[in-house]
């Protein structure tokens, strides 16, 4: 599925004294497969825009086309749209309510209008793409730990079977294993089921290492729209912005400074290692430098 | 030790605490011990931060340390308190001030400077002496820009900022804050710690700073570590970050220099442990580049 954004702007509070301009003509296309990384300070703009892929802010000025539809008009259905575009709320456990872990993931699924039987079926699938086994599936949700809980409101949306998986900080309040867990999920989704991931986020690490494509958004507006190395290099105007870059490109920011002949668009640590390896045995053989400089490109990781 | 001298504000012995679990009939039919014995000394002044992953304990332990939990076992004193002791509870909660992870939870009032108001009012503060703490504690955070808005309409990083204002203004000598940056922005993250360390500094309150996010831990005096309700480490930041296979076995990382450092160590580059910053990685590879 494509989701296309034209000149859309949002206002909240529009004619009233607390009249807010949250979102200012942004144009962007959501192609289908791709794992998108959404960054900005908070009050940007990014939950705001988030919530116009499923339709639950509906658009000032503008239009928003899925698969060339625009759903801004009159008799587009709504309805169909969330269970296309499933979206992942901050804090998505505080809205756990059932009393065992299976029946909560089974109420998306239930609410669409399945039997019980299928409800289920569709149910275990979610919970598996998880991380999640059958021996969680008749334990209460509130007994299970903050990681976990995550994993369940995931699984919610999952069991509804969307095409798109949109997902508001999902890992606020994780701790880093919990972190990589849950985006550990998201990257398998996205290879392996081929769901579109749209991740809103906070952590610059986490977006590099993970998301294909990163907008940066400030005021409203679209300020960066590129690959993550692309955009890391722009250190000076995102900490203006109240953002930062990986840590490890500052590493190799204050490299180059003292004049090492690192890349400084390196946003993940295996890119940084060889580098840096190979620089320190560059000095040791210099004689082999111009080969190296030669090979290049991406570390894998 | 940075400051060796200073008395002890919190002191915990063997402190254990119990979530019990009820049937429907009111009868208890599971329990969990989330603290295990955990022994605890702060002196005043001491910055102290707490790692551990979700669901080691340290919320429950921060619950305890303002009375919002009692433990179920062992002794706490807080500012020379017994948290056990019913009637000082207030002057346990005046002495520890709290911060939670979602503002959303904390926030009262409809105006940004009557929330911050809120606490120094209920103390019996004279109405004069709490514009001027909410005015201080609003510039402390930077948002005193915001004092007349609706925290309803802020976003989450200025809520949070709005809900440490609210404990600073009450002037506590201790502050617990309980992963108040998991919903921040870089900025607003930076910002939040700063503050934290510059109350730490400049007015000498204690803090003990929970959080998940190991780069704002290293300019702590001390590092507890928490795992399965016990303190399974305890040292200086250096100390606990040179420990990278022990933190990774119990769910915990290390900032990400700290990370590049260790991955630089494997492939054989001899750098030391528990490298902390930028400048300290730069240097040590710069002297092995000189070397060579």
């Amino acid at each position: 599925m494509e989701i296309r954004i034209e000149n859309l702007s949002y206002i909240y509070g529009q004619g009233t004294a607390y009249e807010k301009k949250a979102l200012d003509n942004i144009s962007l296309t959501i192609h289908g497969g791709e794992f998108i990384g959404i960054i900005g300070h908070t009050g940007s703009g990014k939950s705001t825009l988030i919530q116009h892929l499923n339709g639950l802010n509906k658009a000032t000025s503008g239009a928003i086309y899925v698969d060339g539809k625009n759903i801004c008009e009159e008799g587009y259905s709504m309805r169909d749209l969330r269970f296309q575009v499933g979206l992942v709320f901050q804090y998505p456990e505080y809205q756990i309510f059932e009393t065992t872990v299976l029946k909560d993931v089974c109420f998306g699924p239930k609410n669409q209008g399945l039997y019980s039987e299928d409800a289920e079926k569709q149910a275990r699938e979610a919970m598996r793409m998880v991380g999640l086994d059958e021996s969680y599936e008749q334990k209460s949700p509130f007994d299970l730990s903050g990681g976990q809980k995550r994993r369940v409101a995931i699984a919610g949306i999952l069991a509804m079977k969307p095409k798109m998986l949109v997902l508001d900080e999902p890992t606020a309040g994780l701790d880093p294993k919990g972190r990589d867990e849950i985006l550990g999920v998201l990257r398998d989704l996205h290879r392996k089921q081929e769901i579109t991931v749209v991740l809103v986020s906070h952590s610059m690490d986490d977006v590099a290492d993970y998301a294909d494509r990163i907008i940066v958004l400030d005021k409203g507006k679209i300020l960066y729209d590129d690959v993550p190395e692309k955009v890391f290099t722009h250190v000076k105007e995102l900490e203006e912005v109240g953002l930062a870059a990986p840590q490890v490109t500052y590493i190799m920011k204050a490299l180059r400074q003292e004049g090492w002949d690192v890349k400084d668009t390196v946003t993940t640590l295996p890119e940084a290692r060889d580098q840096i390896l190979k620089e320190l045995g560059a000095g040791a053989a210099f004689a082999g430098r111009s080969q190296d400089g030669l090979t290049g490109g991406k570390a894998d990781d | 030790m940075r400051k060796p001298d200073r008395k002890s504000i919190i002191e915990g012995h063997e402190l254990r605490y119990e979530y019990l679990h009820y049937d429907d009939e009111g009868k208890v039919d599971s329990s969990y011990e989330a603290l295990k014995g955990v022994d605890l000394d702060v002196k005043e002044g001491q910055f102290i931060a707490i790692l551990g992953h979700n669901g080691s304990g340290k919320s429950t332990l921060a619950r305890q340390l303002n009375a919002l939990l009692i433990p179920t076992g062992g002794t706490l004193f807080v500012d020379g308190s017994d948290t056990r002791d019913e009637s000082k509870v207030w002057l346990v909660r005046q002495a520890a001030g709290m911060v939670f992870q979602n503002p959303d939870n904390q926030i009262i009032s409809s105006v940004v400077e009557e929330d911050v108001g809120f606490g120094p009012e209920n103390m019996g503060v004279p109405t004069k002496e709490i514009w001027e703490r909410v005015r201080k504690a609003l510039t402390a955070v930077g948002m005193m820009e915001y004092r007349k808005s609706s925290p309803n309409r802020l976003s989450g990083g200025q809520k949070q900022r709005v809900a440490i204002a609210g404990v600073i203004a009450m002037r506590p000598k201790c502050i617990v804050l309980d992963e108040p940056t998991a919903m921040l922005d870089p900025g607003g993250r930076s910002e939040v710690v700063g503050t934290v360390r510059q109350l730490n500094r400049e007015e000498g309150v204690t803090v003990i700073l929970i959080t998940h996010y190991m780069e704002e831990v290293i300019h702590a005096d001390r590092v507890i570590v928490m795992d399965e309700g016990k303190v399974v480490m305890t040292g200086t930041p250096r100390e606990i970050f040179s420990r990278v296979e022990d933190l990774k076995k119990i769910r915990l990382d290390v900032p990400q220099v700290t990370e590049l450092a260790y991955m630089l160590k494997q492939s054989g580059v001899p750098l030391p442990d528990g490298i902390l910053t930028i400048g300290e990685l730069t240097e040590e590879l710069g002297k092995l580049k000189g070397r060579k």
